[in-house]
């Protein structure tokens, strides 16, 4: 079974040269800090950033500089700031390769609820909608089951949807996991987890062709 | 061309009860920290706000919440703030929750003069109830798209480093975020600056905002510019 650093790890495997990548906030933010050396990836930050760089050194941080979860960060050479619109702009047109965020759940058919709980306080999906809406690639980071043991890998989410048919992989604690027209279809089992667990943490369609091999994580 | 005002209190002096306002920010960054400090002196009471966030309980929006000011706020994200949670809940404020994206081309419609925009932001999702969809081709295949209006503001307070006697703005480094289409959207925009340099002091090539989008700019003074997450990482 993997650990949050696990999943970040695994994640980080998808990532090519010459990306430019989204990341959300929680899991996927850890993503940056196991993309292999000498590639070549430029973060964005949804807020104005392309180029995004690691937290500051203590008493460098800059008010006028954080990214979209409001953290203080720093910049990377070659890196540029621009407004909102614009922001969201090579979002909607496709230039970011590459989106990575959380979920509560994910539906067989690729459907993604991330942003309400009904009956709690909400806050609100940020940018979530337009990336999932636009991304050409999307990667979820999440746990497999929920705090009650619940499975959230489901044939139909429950909770409000962020966006429809949007999600093409699932790294979770457990297993690698690809979206296809048929269902979920699984890729790879985390280190000594079984394919029996991992079906009984799926309560949507799962789909097991041939040997699935064990995750390789460095 | 002359646009300088002496401070806050005579850049909204105009402001009224039931205004419309947009205010620039993303969280503590960049938000008009004089303009919203005038607004509380004032007292001015049914605002909507038009503004990504909301602030927090005790600094930028969340100012004018304490103070019962707010009738209802349009933002992508309003968490971290617990007496808006409070009036939400209770009824005594309203909250229309939109995509991030659509908030910040509702305002680009508005300062290019345009009524509307399509977006697949919300498609398939409760953000879609009640709206006009179309469908286009993009890349060979069908898609859905919302319609999504134009904002219609009355006032749009902005907040730029550098500013001069035109009102043409430079912004700087993610404090930039909604302030220029804020600005382009607004009937009177309203710009306070940390730093109003004299007319041709500023780059023509550097300008970010066109001094023709504002109406009134002035030299704001205190800046607190909290910083609302600090994450740092030791040497």
């Amino acid at each position: 079974m993997l650990d949050k650093i696990g999943i970040a790890k695994r994640i980080a495997k998808e990532i090519k040269d010459g990306y430019y990548v989204n990341l959300g906030i929680g899991i996927p933010t850890l993503v940056a800090n196991y993309i292999p050396q000498g590639m070549n990836v430029v973060l964005q930050s949804e807020n104005g950033l392309l180029g995004m760089g690691p937290f500051p050194f203590e008493g460098e941080e800059d008010a006028d500089l954080i990214n979209a979860g409001k953290q203080t960060i720093t910049t990377v050479p070659g890196s540029v700031f621009f407004d909102s619109a614009m922001s969201f702009g090579m979002i909607r047109s496709r230039k970011v390769h590459l989106t990575i965020l959380g979920a509560m759940e994910v539906s067989e058919k690729g459907d993604i609820a991330n942003w309400k709980i009904p009956g709690k306080m909400v806050k609100g999906m940020g940018g979530a909608m337009d990336l999932v809406a636009s991304a050409k690639n999307i990667i979820v980071a999440m746990q497999h089951v929920n705090k009650a043991g619940e499975s959230k890998l489901l044939s139909k989410c429950d909770l409000p949807l962020t966006g429809v048919g949007c999600v093409k992989k699932i790294v979770t604690e457990l297993a690698v996991i690809d979206i296809t027209p048929d269902g979920f279809k699984l890729l790879e089992r985390a280190p000594g987890v079984s394919i029996e667990e991992i079906k009984n943490a799926t309560h949507g369609k799962l789909i097991i062709e041939g040997e699935i091999p064990e995750m390789v994580i460095d | 061309m002359n646009k300088i005002v002496k401070n806050a209190d005579e850049a909204i002096k105009d402001i009224g009860d039931n205004t419309t306002l947009m205010l620039g920010g993303f969280g503590l960054c960049g938000i008009p920290e004089n303009c919203i400090a005038a607004l509380v002196k004032k007292g001015v009471k049914g605002l909507t706000c038009i503004s990504n966030n909301a602030g927090v309980d005790d600094f930028g929006i969340g100012l004018m919440l304490n103070t019962r000011q707010v009738k209802k706020m349009i933002s992508s994200y309003v968490g971290e703030n617990a007496e808006f949670e409070r009036q939400l809940l209770s009824g005594e404020l309203e909250v229309e929750l939109i995509p991030q994206g659509t908030l910040a081309t509702r305002c680009l419609a508005a300062g290019y003069g345009m009524p509307a925009i399509f977006t697949p932001a919300g498609v398939g999702t409760e953000v879609a109830i009640g709206k006009e969809t179309r469908k286009f081709m993009v890349e060979g295949t069908e898609k859905e798209f919302l319609m999504e209006m134009a904002f219609d503001a009355d006032f749009a307070l902005v907040k730029a480093w550098k500013g001069d006697p035109f009102g043409n703005l430079i912004f700087r480094e993610t404090a930039r975020n909604f302030n220029p289409m804020m600005a382009m959207a607004g009937k009177i925009t309203i710009a306070e600056v940390e730093e109003l340099v004299p007319a041709g002091a500023l780059d023509p090539d550097h300008i970010h905002t066109p001094g023709i989008f504002v109406h009134r700019i002035f030299q704001g003074i205190d800046y607190e510019k909290r910083i609302e997450q600090k994450t740092v990482r030791k040497k």
